[in-house]
């Protein structure tokens, strides 16, 4: 399923969406960024509540398709503005990061 | 293996803004050259923990990345505290963050073995009060 499709059968909210129609095929939770480098695969959903300017990064390097905030965790404008710069789908949810696995499990 | 290719970047030790930015860079360069996805992640995440840990543990340091045909040798270099036991280091788990730092997610001891996962040779020289210098090589 693409970024833009899981996006709208989760009901999230966009904060940026440089790269939509990248496939998603996989997911990864975790808040610790040396686990999430270790362990998330390439083309994954990325469900975090670390919203700090290193989570941009992670993304990127780990080649995430998207990023969840959960929780609807705080996140700085600055950060947003990096995530569309460097062409991170950003995305934010009340859902916790159970319930928002739990809901990626029946599209991937 | 006559033509390499040299990046190099002085990471600055107090921005934790601008920290990754190194390797992000070196990211989007192989991807110019062409290399393969899988190898332009390994070589971005090991750099990255390696860029991350020059911030954090010895404020900043030198990134040299030589980019060949059939590998890319990342040397990392700092005059930092240096490391005490590399091999307590190395095992997964282990940090000395503090805590102002874990909270934005780093501290959890698993950037050395990273490094370790996502390359072929990777070697640590290090001396306590002169600084750590950390060679890694992932074959193409
Ligand atoms: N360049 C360095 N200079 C001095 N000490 C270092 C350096 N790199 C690593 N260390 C020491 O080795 C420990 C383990 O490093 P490692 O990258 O595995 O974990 P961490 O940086 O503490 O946490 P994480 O990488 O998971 O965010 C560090 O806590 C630090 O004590
Ligand atoms: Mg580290």
């Amino acid at each position: 399923m693409n970024v833009y499709k899981l996006s709208e059968a989760l009901s999230l909210t966009p904060l940026a969406m440089p790269d939509v129609d990248r496939e998603v095929t996989s997911c990864y939770t975790g808040d610790l960024l040396s686990w999430v480098m270790g362990r998330a695969s390439a083309d994954c959903v990325w469900v975090t509540i670390m919203t700090n300017i290193n989570t941009v990064a992670v993304a990127t390097l780990v080649d995430a398709s998207m990023v969840i905030i959960a929780e609807n965790a705080e996140i700085a404008p600055e950060v947003v503005e990096r995530a569309r710069e460097k062409g991170v789908n950003l995305y934010t949810s009340p859902l916790d990061a159970y319930a928002l696995c739990a809901a990626i499990s029946r599209y991937l | 293996m006559a033509d390499s290719v040299r990046l190099e970047y002085m990471i600055d030790g107090d921005n934790f803004t601008s920290a990754g930015e190194a390797s992000v860079m070196v990211k989007k360069s192989l991807r110019q050259m062409g290399f393969d996805p899988e190898t332009i992640r390994k070589v971005s995440v090991a750099m990255y923990e390696g860029e991350i840990n020059m911030v954090i543990h010895a404020q900043g340091g030198k990134a040299t990345v030589d980019v060949y045909d059939d590998k890319i040798v990342i040397v990392l270099a700092d005059r930092g505290p240096g490391i005490p036991d590399i091999e307590l280091a190395m095992q997964a788990g282990y940090s000395t963050a503090p805590d102002n730092i874990r909270s934005l997610g780093f501290g959890a001891g698993m950037g050395l073995p990273n490094m370790k996962k996502y390359t072929d040779e990777m070697t640590i020289e290090s001396e306590v009060g002169v600084g750590t210098t950390i060679t890694m090589v992932v074959n193409v």
